[in-house]
């Protein structure tokens, strides 16, 4: 188990004050003018060493991402990085808890890493439903703006560097970042075609950078102990320490952090108190949040928690956020819901995604119930391949991944379920 | 996104709404909202703005608000924008109301990871007090909504209402929460759950237990 001394969250559950004065004396803003003397380039050079990858839920490492950015601006266009706290997978809960507990972490996070990829400001887009989060958030960056530790002259390092707070209003593509920029902008959350990718033309057409609250947050930590510390955790690949959010039919659901690639049931057995019913009455996991594909519970026990180890079992680590199902477990249903979600949330724009959607919802409704015919699971199959990479944005592959995951594991109940309709059917036909 | 349809354009409502304008105290909120943005950028407030065009509306009606279309008129006039442009905003997010509610906004995750702890149990609750999805109760005290993810799934099942959450929640919890708003108190927010502090493990954390009790500095163990 990871010890507390390298657990970079330590104010996770909120037994103490979010402040900035209790912040630094848990160490965040301790000499931050020497990180950020180091230089550009040093910054993103520790970064790449350490081996971190984006905790938003596509994995791609941070420090490459930031190099992107352009070096010097030769038409006098800002750059921005935006920090996407528009957390909305379902299974996802730990930004949240950064955001309200160490909310300091997060904003100097967002100094250093603005600087690094010489960014002249943050935004930082908060889902709307986080409305207390989103005050405490604001108070804390005011506090750090009274204290000099943003704004002209940030942390005395001689660097501007303005953060800045962005509601959002219910609208789960706002976390697609070409949305969120497409939102931040005053308009409808509607993904952008890419290229040009925003580190070219983003934010108001400026070079941006679009980062997950958890990767921003983790950053301040990992230049002050070193690239080397945090490569130590986890295997070849999968680096760093990470908050695990664990629901669902656990007996007790938390968020904590952990190494990553910590095996399944370490995790479940030390943290969660468990499987309810016990290991044997475990049915499925979901394991990265809502748009990866399940995991039955014969793989899922002793796989390692992080990237390749997920995707090796043809699932994967998402935003860590982990849904754990049961026996008692409707499954079908449990992926139907997630199906209704991926409806009401298309945003609309890509035909394959509106109408897909809503079709693999009304489709999975009627096999819940059995109402279908055995060759529909194909069809249905047939329809998320129709939909999966034919959308400008993930969203129609996150709601064609569930249910592929369903059909590749539980065929077998969904025949069941159709054979025991249709001999309900003629029984009462005769 | 089906009945995101504005609430129909009728004399009545002119009547009501179309001298709406912005209170000094939200118009303070509204200006400093604008100055987040570039020069020439304050369109990017269209989204807080009209968050405090539904709260000053909530304020005047005592519900939790929503948008009349001359509000909306008004707030697009207030950033030079085209009212349409301002108009699919407003009905492309879902937290804008587009039509009246209660004074408390009932607003119950049914999503997976709560449908696993019970959410099921949570709208049978609000069922059996009246309420119905979509529709403002007799009273005028309560809108039911199911609403997706709220991002407490490890505290689930969950309920917002207006602007706060109720986590950890069982029918009877939600019952007592439900009495207590309805007699005009303010219930205890978080987790329901005694003792438990937020999204520790219940019975108390695993981990970081130097915090429970005091400022722990774990910077001399590095």
């Amino acid at each position: 188990m990871l010890a507390d001394k390298d657990r970079i969250f330590t104010n996770l559950y909120g037994f103490q004050d979010w402040g900035l004065k209790a912040a630094q004396q848990r160490g965040d803003w301790d000499d931050t003018k020497s990180l950020i003397a180091r230089g550009h380039d040093d910054i993103i050079e520790e970064m790449k060493a350490s081996g971190l990858r984006g905790r938003g839920g596509a994995g791609f490492p941070t420090g490459l991402k930031w190099s992107f950015m352009p070096k010097e601006s030769k038409d006098g266009r800002p750059s921005f990085l935006v920090i996407n706290a528009d957390e909305s997978e379902p299974g996802s809960c730990k930004d949240r808890e950064i955001i309200r507990h160490d909310p300091h972490k997060l904003i100097e996070g967002a100094l250093v890493a603005g600087y690094a990829m010489r960014a002249r400001a943050a935004y930082i887009y908060i889902r709307g439903e986080y409305i207390r989060e989103a005050e405490t958030l604001q108070a804390a960056i005011d506090e750090a703006y009274d204290a000099g530790l943003i704004g002209k002259n940030a942390s005395k390092s001689g660097y501007d560097f303005d953060v800045f707070l962005h509601r959002g209003a219910g609208a789960y593509i706002c976390g697609e970042e070409t949305a969120m920029i497409e939102s931040l902008e005053g308009k409808k959350g509607q993904p952008r075609l890419k290229p040009p990718f925003p580190a070219g033309a983003g934010l108001y057409g400026c070079p941006t950078t679009v980062n997950n609250v958890e990767s921003i947050a983790v950053v301040p930590t990992i230049l002050r102990r070193g690239a080397s510390w945090f490569s130590s955790f986890g295997r070849e690949n999968n680096k760093g320490t990470k908050l695990f959010q664990i629901s669902g039919h656990v007996n007790k659901p938390c968020v904590v952090e952990e190494a990553l690639s910590i095996p399944f049931s370490e995790l479940i057995e030390k943290h969660c108190g468990g499987i309810i019913g016990g290991k044997d009455n475990l049915l499925a996991v979901i394991p990265g949040g809502s748009s990866v594909p399940l995991v039955p519970a014969d793989q899922i026990w002793d796989a390692p928690m992080d990237f390749d180890g997920l995707k090796d079992l043809g699932s994967g680590l998402g935003t860590a956020g982990i849904i754990v199902m049961d026996k008692s477990t409707d499954i079908v249903r449990a992926i139907s819901r997630i199906s209704y979600f991926y409806k009401h949330e298309s945003c609309g724009q890509c035909t394959p995604c509106r109408e897909g959607t809503g079709w693999m919802w009304r489709m999975m409704e009627r096999l819940r119930t059995g109402d279908a015919a055995i060759e529909e699971i194909d069809m249905l199959q047939q329809v998320t391949k129709q939909v999966e990479g034919h959308t400008i944005c993930a969203l129609g592959d996150a709601a064609a991944w569930p249910i592929q995951g369903l059909i590749r594991h539980f065929r077998p109940e969904l025949e069941r379920r159709i054979e025991e309709h249709n001999a309900k059917f003629a029984e009462a036909a005769e | 996104m089906a009945d995101r349809n504005p609430a129909p354009d009728t004399p009545e409502l002119r009547e009501r709404w179309g001298a709406f304008e912005f209170t000094e105290s939200y118009r303070e909120r509204a200006d400093k909202a604008i100055a987040r943005y570039p020069e020439g950028r304050q369109r990017s407030a269209v989204m807080p703005l009209l968050d405090l065009a539904q709260r000053q509306v909530g304020e005047q009606t005592n519900t939790q608000g929503w948008l009349p279309l001359p509000v909306i008129e008004y707030v697009a006039d207030y950033l030079d924008m085209p009212v349409i442009r301002v108009l699919e905003v407003a009905s492309f997010y879902f937290m804008y109301n587009m039509k009246p509610v209660g004074k408390y906004h009932v607003q119950v995750c049914g999503t997976t990871p709560c449908m696993l702890r019970g959410s099921d149990g949570l709208f049978e609750t609000c069922k059996k007090r009246g309420m119905s999805k979509g529709h403002v109760s007799d009273d005028g005290l309560w809108t039911l909504t199911e609403v997706e993810c709220m991002g407490n799934c490890a505290t689930a099942p969950m309920v917002q209402i207006n602007d706060d959450n109720y986590e950890d929640l069982t029918p009877e919890r939600l019952d007592a929460i439900l009495d207590e708003l309805a007699a005009g108190n303010q219930p205890k927010t978080g987790t329901q759950i005694e003792g438990k502090r937020t999204s520790e493990p219940e019975g108390g954390p695993t981990t970081l237990k130097d915090m429970v009790g005091a400022n722990h500095d774990y910077r001399g163990e590095w």
